[in-house]
């Protein structure tokens, strides 16, 4: 095992820079006890301690550096053992450790184990299973226990590994950016919290993101006990703050909306991106997917209205979609909800071009009273929330397709109130210590509360707890690393509340310090461990009959002051406050008991895996654990979900008054409008040093690793941007004008791309690029215009008035140009390709094969799997007879929403390398699947976007195959297309060859193989793959041969579902489905004999083995005559 | 035969193959000379300075090619092929002239092919020498390339992919290098021992003597050599026609559009057989006049192969005319949009700059002033070698570069070192050809001693 696995704080401070040997010796000769260990290490490998070996041996000193003859290499020898006893002299650490001397149970060499845990999302959580190679996570799945999960992952889910692994994450702690111990920071910040607890903590803020995690409120409810004075800010730079706030417009108090789109036949979206934003998505989007299978016979399809201001995976699946200024939104939100009689809704919206439009969605609406939904985004405004809800009401949805429920996140609040709150105070001088707590709001803050370095300047104390040492870090006093949510102890609830232990699989890589143990250094308790925390937490909760009331953290701040209270009286530890204002349910004496059983520790064989820690308890505080509990504990970790913790459906109603009329719509059209997004890759920012998510092609655009303002093609026009997006002759590459944006005095650069569906007058720009300090990865260096400040830095102009839109917003165009790296250039096709097989509902059911019309003039309907161009099998040699296995995979283009969770889970699972943005700009992209997007209809209007997942095709007749001269490419008997990678001499023939383009080279050499903490994080089935050589999807052959093995032992074929390839896995729509063409129970074989079914480029007669199930839609036939 | 004291004033007489005046012993001082001489001229060692220049650059790029990868080139994933294939593909069929010009002409008892064989012959290898550097350079691990590619039986029992044209290739170009290389040996063997028995320097006897293979000019040795030269003619003519219909089968194999056509192969060989004459023209031309060789390489050589350009170029023509309309009349989809693209997508300028060169620039050549102009033909042979090269351009880069599926489709441009390495085979070409003409006979001695009149009325006597 290397030393790395297990004591990282040594492998990193190995690593470190040497000291000056005087120092070292001075600090040698003052230390003792637990740091000696260290400061010995450190000198172990330092240039002085080769001098002092040098010093030891005058006499030989200058054989160390020269040849070694027999008896300089002896000493070496001698002196590598002193090493190596030196290495051994270190303390064990205090958590029980496994040694590899006897195997342990469970762990078989080679064989893979998967844990449950759970990845903390923005308001909720996501329940994942990782697999465990050796002790090192390798690769992230969905777990299906989960709700928010329900076993499918998102793509920020899977990216996570390589930010487990990223070794430009922070790997020591910084005092004022020097190395310091964490004991040397306890004691800095024992000082000032000794100083703060005389004015009960009246100078100590605290600032977080948002959070679902019990046991962090029932700490800060601790924290809050000592010193109640102090104060908990939240910020969330892209949270769905708007929709608490809109709940809370509509209904008085902060709840939770849940919706049911499995029984919803009608959707409208006001903006929302439920099928691939939030913490929702995931299970939206099955849902949401299951009302649109039309396989097994279904022929019935839900319908989705989508209205944006901006085009979103969701609203190019929509059914009709309606491009909108985002400051028309609440004219037709008022409009619609007046049509479908919302209370207090009114509209001002008699006549316009949309009128028609909405009375048709109404009227549709209208026809499914309580089978409808109306969803709003959360980017749009609290009124539209609340217009949302009281539709919901109004159609009858509440209790069938919506429901409420308390909040999940811990404290909900105003985050920019409660950051407004920080700021005023720092402003004041009250904030003596501010602790900031994840998250990095230096960057993300918005410009007009921006934390910058003359407001921090003014505070005494600043510590960052952070993964990175990012913007935020560098502005800090002290820079705490923290530990991955794959290497630490934690809990977090999912959108629905039922809450999960996040479980480590690893010890921290990076020295990094979990939330929960971070935050017991302002409690009486600093020395508790993660677990001890955690799993007291849930004793107490678990002992005491199920998860019941979250505690209230005290100190949270941001409530507005007409709003409902969530904790505003900082010592009211057990007085139930108001169950109606909903929130806060009553922290009352769980809390308490997790304060004082809270540490309750064990040795109990959890089941982590041996490299993680299976905690020892501090002797103190522990009670015998109750058998109950640890029956419990046990399942719950085991689940990665704690039963009977969903949050409770209540009732609430609307109030009737919402605010008066509409503001007027920002009249003429040349005012222009922003509009703020979260990155679909890199999200808020949080994700920029992710290779992988910064090389994940955006959806629509297909872009990497840049963020670019979206505007409609007719504003370039009127703009003269229309010389933009010209693509250059390197391969992949566009050069973009950079469009200067003036908004409200604050201005940002930002490279321009037309975008189709943008609605006309509109600028989208995507929040987390234009960071400085976020890594190798994320910082933006090359290729930046210089004399451009605030390049891509969505924050620098996103003010807390106009968080996610605005009014106001000028442009000009810099005349500077900027390269863009794209996957996929967007050409106008002008022969008619049958690439994309679609259609209409009414189609379907005319004629379920959706085949193009040319073809119907000719022959008539084929029955089922038979509607192929070419004959079946015209040679003059038999065919091949598949007596085993058959593989075959089919992909159904209705449920495809372009989430792009399939391209990064097969990177995780096949060790596929990032290329880099130049290699991209060279089309070198190494992705063995991509989603190929296809917009129809005009430029100016598309009707909508058809994504399609391209994998290797397998084909039957693979064109690959005869042209490789080394055989490298061959069938095997299982009809897989495989690729001997030992054989390939890479003469990129086959490449060439491949209709599909889905094989990948490598040209130069990608992977890394150098860095230590990223061979860790590899599969290890899978060939890493080296310069020169073809590469392309096998179907996860590895997992084949997983499952043939087992059921070999078991003397059985393969089960129908037992094989799950990596997309397939990760898919939340289920659009993948892999399996035997052999079974005749196989779910894909029932898929390739759908009417739908349809070969790509099949008049090749390739004969591929994935197969695509045409795209249907269901658009509403009033609107399809009148757009007609 | 024309008569020797035939003065040679009109110019609609059938020019000679060898100025008149010339004796057994002029032709073979003046072709020995050039080898044997002491005095290297100054011009000489210029243009060998240069070209060895250029092939060390060639040389760096090798090595850092095989230290890098061949990401260092512009190809990509449509893209598979580009710079790398195309100089394969041009320098293959510049490898044709030599060859036709040795075996097939031989054949055909064309007695004014004489002049020019020997050194067609050394463009040839040299060319040949080029051109096979790439298909082992362009592969992502040309160590492995070296033997897999190679069919032996090895313990694996994993034998070569022999349906694959690559395959074909590499027996293909490998038995017509080394034909090439025989035919030229045996040719020069009566040469090399008239330089043994003429040079001064001791060295150079022995260096001579050597190659000379014991050769005494004896009559048994004279029939021996006529049946070897024909026996080896008829050997490649065969490989003169297969080695390009070979590499044109690496396109016409795949499916691609603007790849998958049958005319291919007689399209490829004709157009090979034009680059190889465009190239011997645009050699001879500045060598004749160099070396003061115009009294053995007349009007009337260089009037032949401006002749045989026409031909080809208007089969070419043809050829480009076929793929249009084969694009046409499939109404296939993705054939039609291929030639489409050719014609006006992105790299239409190479397109059409191809038409010029290849198509429109050889229509000058039905002019008799143009055919007698040594400028004119040294202009359009050297705009026909780069037509031949813009059309392996055109017919792997556009073809690749927007095939089936619009998603996958990507623009091409070459880096610095694609063109150090094209240039570079320039470079390590010319080196050659320099060090050819210092140290051989660049014309057949013997062979022009054949077509002298004197030979003639010996053989009427």
């Amino acid at each position: 095992m290397h030393i790395k696995d297990t004591f990282p704080e040594l492998y990193q401070l190995r690593r470190q820079k040497p000291l000056q040997l005087e120092a070292v010796r001075e600090k040698l000769s003052k230390t003792q006890g637990k740091e000696f260990w260290r400061s010995l290490e450190e000198l172990a490998e330092s240039e002085e301690f080769d001098e002092f070996l040098h010093r030891e041996f005058p006499q030989h000193a200058s054989e160390w550096n020269e040849g070694t003859d027999r008896r300089s290499f002896l000493k070496l020898m001698g002196a590598s053992l002193a090493l190596a006893g030196l290495s051994g002299c270190v303390y064990q650490p205090p958590e029980t450790i496994v040694p590899y001397v006897r195997d342990q149970e469970n762990i078989i060499p080679g064989k893979p184990l998967f844990f449950a845990t759970a990845m903390p999302t923005t308001g909720g959580a996501m329940g994942l299973l990782v697999r465990s190679n050796m002790g090192r996570p390798t690769k992230i799945e969905g777990n299906p226990e989960h709700p928010a999960s329900l076993g499918a992952t998102d793509h920020f889910a899977q990216a996570a590994l390589l930010t487990l692994y990223d070794p430009d994450r922070s790997p020591t702690i910084l005092y004022r950016g020097e190395i310091r111990s964490y004991i040397a920071f306890l004691g800095d910040l024992n000082r000032a919290l000794e100083e703060q607890g005389g004015k009960g903590g009246a100078g100590l803020r605290f600032l977080s993101e948002a959070t679902t995690s019990p046991t962090f409120a029932a700490q800060m409810q601790e924290i809050g006990r000592r010193f109640p004075n102090a104060r908990w800010h939240q910020y969330e730079p892209a949270g769905a703050n708007s929709a608490a706030a809109g709940a809370r417009l509509a209904f008085g108090q902060f709840v939770n909306t849940i919706y049911d789109f499995s029984r919803a036949d009608r959707v409208l979206s006001l903006d929302a991106d439920f099928l691939s934003c939030g913490a929702t998505n995931l299970r939206y989007a099955r849902e949401f997917a299951n009302r649109r299978r039309l396989t097994d016979g279904n022929a019935e399809m839900n319908r989705l209205y989508a209205i944006e201001t901006t085009p979103t995976n969701t609203g190019v699946c929509a059914d009709h979609r309606l491009a909108v200024r985002p400051s028309e939104m609440e004219v037709l939100a008022r409009a619609l909800a007046a049509r479908l009689g919302a209370a207090g809704a009114a509209s001002a919206l008699t006549n316009g071009a949309h009128v028609q439009w909405l009375e048709a969605v109404a009227r549709d609406l209208q026809s499914a009273r309580g089978r409808s939904i109306v969803i709003a985004g959360d980017e749009q405004a609290p009124l539209i929330h609340a217009l949302a809800q009281s539709m919901n009401g109004a159609l009858g949805n509440v209790g069938q397709t919506v429901r409420y429920t308390e909040p999940v996140e811990v404290a909900p609040v105003d985050h920019i109130a409660s950051l407004r709150e920080l700021i005023v105070a720092i402003q004041a001088g009250q904030v003596e210590a501010l602790v900031i707590i994840g998250g990095n709001p230096v960057y993300t803050t918005p410009a007009d509360l921006k934390l910058d370095q003359a407001l921090l300047d003014k505070v005494k104390l600043r510590v960052h707890l952070s993964m990175y040492h990012d913007e935020t870090s560098e502005l800090c006093h002290w820079h705490i690393p923290q530990a991955h949510f794959l290497e630490s102890w934690s809990d977090a609830r999912a959108f629905d509340g039922t809450a999960s232990i996040i479980q480590p699989l690893i010890r921290p890589l990076y020295n990094g310090k979990g939330v929960h143990e971070f935050l017991a250094a302002f409690t009486e308790r600093p020395d508790q461990s993660g677990y001890d925390i955690v799993r007291g937490f849930w004793q107490s909760r678990i002992a005491g009959g199920g998860i019941g009331n979250i505690p209230v953290p005290i100190a949270a701040t941001g409530q507005t002051p007409g709003g409902t209270a969530t904790g505003q009286g900082t010592q009211q530890p057990a007085t139930n406050q108001n169950r109606q204002d909903g929130t806060n349910q009553g922290p009352a004496t769980q809390g308490q008991q997790a304060r004082t059983n809270g540490t309750q520790g064990t040795t109990a064989a959890t089941p982590a895996p041996a490299t993680a820690t299976t905690a020892a308890a501090p002797a103190q505080t522990s009670a015998p654990p109750s058998a109950d509990f640890e029956k419990l504990w046990r399942k719950a970790v085991h689940d990665g979900v704690i039963p009977g913790t969903e949050a409770q459906t209540i009732s609430v109603s609307a109030r009737g008054d919402l605010p008066g009329v509409p503001p007027p719509v920002a009249s003429g059209g040349n005012a222009l409008e922003i509009v703020f997004r979260p990155d679909p890759t890199i999200y808020d920012g949080r994700f920029a040093n992710n290779g992988w998510l910064q090389e994940l092609p955006k959806p629509l655009t297909k872009l990497t690793w840049d963020g670019v303002a979206f505007i409609s093609p007719a504003t370039a026009r009127q703009f003269g941007l229309g010389n933009a997006n010209n693509i250059t002759s390197k391969g992949q590459e566009t050069l973009a004008d950079v469009l200067r944006l003036d908004f409200r005095g604050r201005q940002v650069a930002f490279p321009v791309w037309i975008m189709p569906g943008q609605p006309d007058g509109v600028v989208t720009i995507p929040l987390g690029y234009g960071r400085w300090r976020a890594g190798r990865v994320g910082t933006i260096t090359e290729g930046k215009p210089d004399n451009l400040s605030g390049f891509q830095n969505a924050y620098m102009i996103r003010t807390s008035d106009a968080l996610w839109s605005g009014v106001g917003l000028n442009i000009a165009n810099t005349g500077e140009t900027y390269p863009l790296a794209s996957t996929q250039l967007h050409f106008n096709i002008e022969d008619e390709r049958e690439i994309i097989r679609a259609g209409t509902l009414e189609e379907y059911k005319h004629d379920p094969r959706l085949a193009p019309h040319r073809d119907e003039d000719k022959q008539p309907p084929a029955p089922a799997g038979e509607n192929r161009h070419p004959a079946e099998h015209e040679s003059l040699y038999p065919e091949f007879v598949y007596n085993g296995y058959k593989w075959g995979m089919a992909i159904d283009l209705s449920t495809c929403v372009g989430c792009n969770a399939c391209i990064v889970a097969c990177q995780a699972e096949n060790n596929i390398p990032v290329v880099g943005k130049d290699q991209i700009s060279r089309a070198r992209e190494m992705h063995w699947l991509r989603v190929d997007a296809y917009f129809r209809g005009a430029m100016d209007n598309p009707q909508g976007v058809y994504f399609m997942p391209v994998p290797c095709m397998h084909c039957e007749i693979a064109p690959c195959e005869p042209v490789c001269p080394v055989h490298a490419t061959v069938h095997s008997a299982e009809g897989l297309n495989d690729m001997v990678y030992n054989r390939c001499v890479g003469t990129r023939y086959c490449s060439n060859n491949c209709p599909y383009k889905v094989r990948r080279f490598n040209f130069l050499l990608y992977q890394d193989w150098n860095t230590p903490s990223l061979k860790l994080m590899r599969n290890p089935e899978v060939s890493v793959r080296s310069r020169g050589v073809m590469e392309k999807c096998t179907y996860c052959v590895q997992r084949i041969e997983y499952a043939k093995i087992e059921a070999e032992k078991e003397n059985r074929r393969v089960r129908d579902g037992e094989i799950v390839t990596a997309c397939q896995g990760a898919c939340p729509t289920q659009a993948i489905v892999f399996g035997d063409l052999n079974d005749e129970t196989s779910r894909v074989r029932k898929l390739h004999h759908e009417p739908r079914r349809y070969d790509l480029l099949a008049d090749l007669n390739t004969r591929p083995r994935t197969v695509y199930l045409a795209a249907v839609r269901n658009p509403n036939p009033e609107l399809v005559n009148r757009e007609s | 035969m024309q008569r020797v004291d035939q003065p040679h004033e009109e110019i609609h007489t059938t020019p000679n193959v060898i100025e008149p005046g010339h004796t057994f012993g002029s032709v073979t001082d003046k072709i020995s000379t050039l080898a044997l001489r002491k005095r290297t001229p100054i011009g000489w060692f210029i243009g060998f300075a240069l070209s060895f220049a250029v092939m060390n650059v060639l040389l760096f790029t090798i090595v850092y090619l095989l230290l890098t990868g061949i990401g260092i080139w512009g190809n990509n994933v449509p893209v598979g092929w580009a710079f790398d294939i195309i100089n394969f593909v041009w320098w293959i069929g510049i490898g044709h002239a030599g060859t036709l010009i040795s075996a097939i002409l031989l054949l055909l008892r064309q007695e004014w092919r004489t002049s020019i064989n020997r050194f067609a012959e050394a463009m040839t290898l040299f060319a040949v020498a080029c051109a096979a550097l790439f298909p082992l350079l362009h592969t992502g691990r040309p160590w492995l390339a070296l033997y897999w590619l190679f069919p032996y039986p090895n313990t694996m029992g994993i034998w070569p992919q022999f349906r694959s044209p690559l395959m074909w290739d590499v027996f293909a170009v490998s038995t017509y290098a080394s034909v090439s290389a025989l035919f030229w040996f045996v040719g020069l063997i009566p040469d090399f021992a008239t330089l043994r028995d003429r040079a001064k320097n001791k060295a150079a006897k022995i260096i001579y003597g050597m190659l000379a293979l014991g050769w005494r000019g004896s009559a048994r040795h004279w029939a021996r050599y006529e049946v070897a030269t024909l026996l080896l003619a008829g050997l490649a003519t065969p490989l003169v026609l297969s080695v390009h219909t070979i590499v044109s089968f690496d396109f016409a194999v795949a499916v691609l559009p603007g790849w998958h056509a049958t005319i291919f192969p007689p399209y490829f060989v004709a157009g090979a057989i034009y680059a190889g004459f465009a190239m011997v023209l645009t050699l001879t031309i500045p060598l004749r006049k160099f070396y003061g060789l115009e009294d053995f390489i007349t009007h009337r050589h260089l009037r032949n192969m401006a002749k045989i350009m026409l031909a080809t170029g208007l089969i070419v023509a043809y050829g480009y005319m076929m793929e249009a309309f084969f694009a046409w009349y499939s109404q296939n989809t993705y054939e039609e949009y291929m030639i489409i693209n050719r014609m006006t997508g992105p790299y239409a300028w190479a397109y059409w700059a191809l038409i010029f060169c290849n198509v429109v620039t050889p229509q000058f050549l039905w002019s008799k002033r143009v055919r007698h102009s040594t400028a004119a033909l040294f202009v359009i042979s050297l705009v026909v070698s780069v037509g031949m090269w813009l059309e392996r351009f055109v017919i792997i880069v556009t073809s690749l570069h927007r095939d089936f599926l619009p998603s996958s489709w990507a623009m091409y441009s070459p880096t610095i070192f694609d063109w150090t390495m094209f240039i570079g085979t320039i470079g390590l070409f010319f080196t050659l050809f320099f060090l050819f003409i210092r140290f051989l006979p660049i014309i057949s001695i013997f062979e022009m001693r054949t077509i002298l009149p004197q030979a003639e009325m010996a053989k009427e006597d």
